[in-house]
């Protein structure tokens, strides 16, 4: 047989980034508690490292490796450098809010970093097998995590719902793959893509297949009808890893969705964009209107998450590079709001309190007016609001949506915008409208507060200049 | 006709009948049992269709080890099935629903029209010198390489989690250190105490 060597340059990041978690897992047992922040360390300069190879080996042409199974192409490379650095100021976040409760454990960060491992092989899957495989990689690190707190009941409740709802999810994954991969006797994403765009577009397999994988992906991104998991795991789970399952995960699915849908059945595109176009109003519908009825600030959360992943689908099914291109500069300024406001919730929390209820950002303008502008910030960019990059991510998926010709969907996900405005409102309403009720000062490092600072400046500043990251995002598509 | 559409259709027979049973049979231990005869019935299956080494490693590493293991759990775990089945009735008309739903969409998909001998025609037989196991190393190693080692990080990372899940330092619970067991001194131990003769007049009173 004719076996070609593969070239191993495209995949030195996901290298490094195993061999580094490695050895954090094996250095980790040998350093005593009080050390421990040398693990910590460790694991932030893994993802400086492969941020920089990442940047280093980064190449003008798609090189595809490992006999098709691996791609190393403009989007994989951005998606890749974001997930690092969203999840060193994860990492960053988390830290003091692991000691206090006492998670402050190896496994936390060498579980992140196989996490982060899997995204980017999801990201850079050419092949269903590689796809499912760093799906699966990313979904096991991630159930791990949400259980680690094992004396809460919450996050072991939390993490079975999630165990189990992700195993379903893959499960649908498999079937649709295997059917699609009956119906064109290939696994590899290049090779269906073009099986579809020679053959008839209504073969009955393929759209099986089809619909069990747009049912998988709409589990694990969260959309309605399949979105009962997110609140309970957000809910559940310590706020640490809260804040990273909704934050850097997000975008590797989005990577999967261009793979799978984009890329490998974009042939079929008529028939998906109906699905989609009921899922993304569900979702955006459902997660803005029960979000206003709930009082705790991760269930919140967690809504809005679903409304946003709503608006993510209006870019995708869209279809056209405009769409994509906007889908991507959606999830990106997601995650970055998600990031800061899953942050604020740390901040405010301190030993043997979670400030998880709306009510615990009562008068925070009066305890911490900086603090309270950047929750402002965060809040306004989530709803939407014009000087926050939040307001272009909007425009741009909706922009595409009517490009295609969906005005109604279009003026649907305004007008439910504008609904979901009153949540994130009211926050903005408690911080400088109400007494607090709680006034211990904030107790946080200075490194936290700098970073949190520095992401609602950056919510901010690219509101104000979002030209170079939605550039950046229509030359990757 | 040959032999082999028959012993397709009895070992397909078994392999349904004790699927279903697994998850109908009352007592877990039968559902287990059950698995593994689902498990030997689908591996004679993958005997027919002349993947030899898959056969043989299902019933190797599934019944072998892992339903050997599934039945210690099940054995040893006191589990109370009653809650379980809680809600049974109540969610019985959705489920069939739902499952009568997916059964008629795959039974009109995956079907002979679709799935038949003309669109997939049946492999070409091979020799008794055909080895399925070089076969399967050969591209295993080569062409998924990548993908075979991914699913070795995933088994580390099972373990990994599966290590920080259960253990723990758990207080109030008494186990031994042979170690110190050993390093014991007699001083460690013992203590001599001496005591005054009580006193006659507590006696008295």
């Amino acid at each position: 047989m004719n076996f070609e060597f593969p070239d191993f340059a495209p995949a030195v990041p996901e290298i490094f980034v195993l061999s580094m978690a490695c050895t954090i897992l094996i250095v980790d047992t040998f350093l005593s508690e009080k050390n421990r922040v040398i693990t910590y360390l460790l694991s932030q300069a893994t993802l400086l490292g492969a941020a920089v190879l990442t940047v280093t080996m980064h190449s003008a042409t798609p090189q595809v490796t490992f006999s098709g199974t691996f791609i190393s192409d403009g989007l994989a490379d951005v998606l890749k450098v974001f997930i690092y650095l969203i999840t060193a100021v994860v990492f960053l976040y988390s830290r003091e809010y692991l000691v206090v409760r006492k998670l402050f454990k190896g496994e936390f960060f060498v579980l992140g970093l196989f996490a982060v491992l899997g995204m980017m092989i999801l990201v850079s899957g050419y092949n269903m097998l590689t796809l499912y495989l760093g799906l699966e990689l990313l979904s096991l690190s991630l159930y791990a995590m949400v259980a680690m707190h094992r004396d809460s009941m919450e996050s072991s409740e939390a993490a079975m719902k999630y165990f189990i709802l992700g195993a379903i999810a893959s499960g649908m994954l498999l079937y649709g793959m295997s059917l699609i991969y009956g119906a064109t006797g290939s696994l590899d994403i290049g090779e269906i893509s073009s099986y579809i765009r020679n053959s008839s577009a209504d073969d009955m397999v393929l759209l099986l297949g089809l619909v069990f994988i747009i049912v998988a992906l709409a589990f694990k991104l969260g959309a309605v009808p399949f979105h009962m998991w997110i609140p309970d795991v957000y809910h559940g789970a310590p706020t640490a890893i809260t804040l990273f399952i909704s934050t850097a995960p997000k975008i590797a699915a989005f990577a999967m969705v261009m793979r799978l849908l984009a890329d490998g059945l974009g042939g079929l595109h008529v028939q998906w964009q109906d699905i989609l176009v009921i899922l993304a109003a569900l979702s955006i519908a459902i997660g803005n209107v029960v979000a206003i009825a709930q009082a705790n600030i991760k269930r919140m959360l967690a809504y809005s998450t679903i409304s946003h992943v709503g608006f993510l689908f209006l870019g995708v099914l869209a279809g056209t590079d405009e769409g994509y291109s906007a889908a991507m500069f959606y999830v990106l300024v997601y995650a970055l709001m998600s990031l800061g406001a899953f942050g604020m919730v740390i901040l405010l929390s301190r030993a043997g309190f979670e400030a998880d209820n709306i009510s615990d950002f009562k008068g925070l303008n009066e305890r911490s007016p900086w603090f309270a502008f950047m929750m402002l910030i965060l809040m306004f960019s989530m709803a939407g609001v014009p000087p926050t990059v939040g307001f272009y991510a909007k425009l741009a998926v909706l922009s595409a949506v009517v490009d295609v010709g969906l005005v109604w969907l279009a003026v649907f996900g305004v007008v439910f915008a504008v609904i979901g405005a009153f949540y994130y409102l009211r926050i903005i309403k408690f911080m400088y409208f109400e007494k607090p009720e709680d006034t211990a000062p904030l107790v946080t490092d200075f490194d936290m507060r700098a970073v949190i600072s520095a992401n609602a400046l950056v919510v901010l500043a690219l509101g104000i200049f979002p030209g170079s990251l939605i550039a950046l995002c229509a030359t990757v598509i | 006709m040959s032999i082999e559409p028959v012993l397709f259709y009895i070992f397909s027979a078994i392999l349904v009948t004790a699927s279903a049973l697994v998850v109908v049979v009352r007592n877990p231990v039968f559902a287990a049992l059950f698995l593994i005869l689902a498990f030997f019935t689908s591996s004679a299956i993958w005997l027919l269709l002349e993947a030899e080494f898959l056969a043989i490693v299902l019933v190797l590493v599934y019944v072998g080890a892992v339903m050997v293991l599934f039945l210690f759990v099940v054995m040893m775990l006191d589990i109370n099935l009653a809650p379980l089945r809680e809600g049974f009735i109540r969610y019985l008309p959705v489920g069939v629903v739902v499952a009568v739903i997916v059964l008629l969409e795959m039974a009109v998909v995956v079907g002979p029209e679709n799935f038949g001998l003309e669109q997939m025609p049946a492999p070409a037989r091979h020799g008794a010198d055909y080895s399925n196991t070089e076969e399967l190393g050969s591209i295993l190693y080569t062409v998924y390489a990548y993908p075979f080692e991914i699913a070795a990080v995933i088994l580390l990372v099972a373990i990994v989690a599966a290590i920080s899940l259960t253990m723990r330092r758990r207080p109030r619970v008494k186990y031994q250190n042979p170690a110190e067991q050993v390093l014991i001194r007699r001083n460690d131990r013992v203590r001599m105490v001496k005591m005054e003769a009580e006193k006659k007049e507590n006696k008295e009173q």
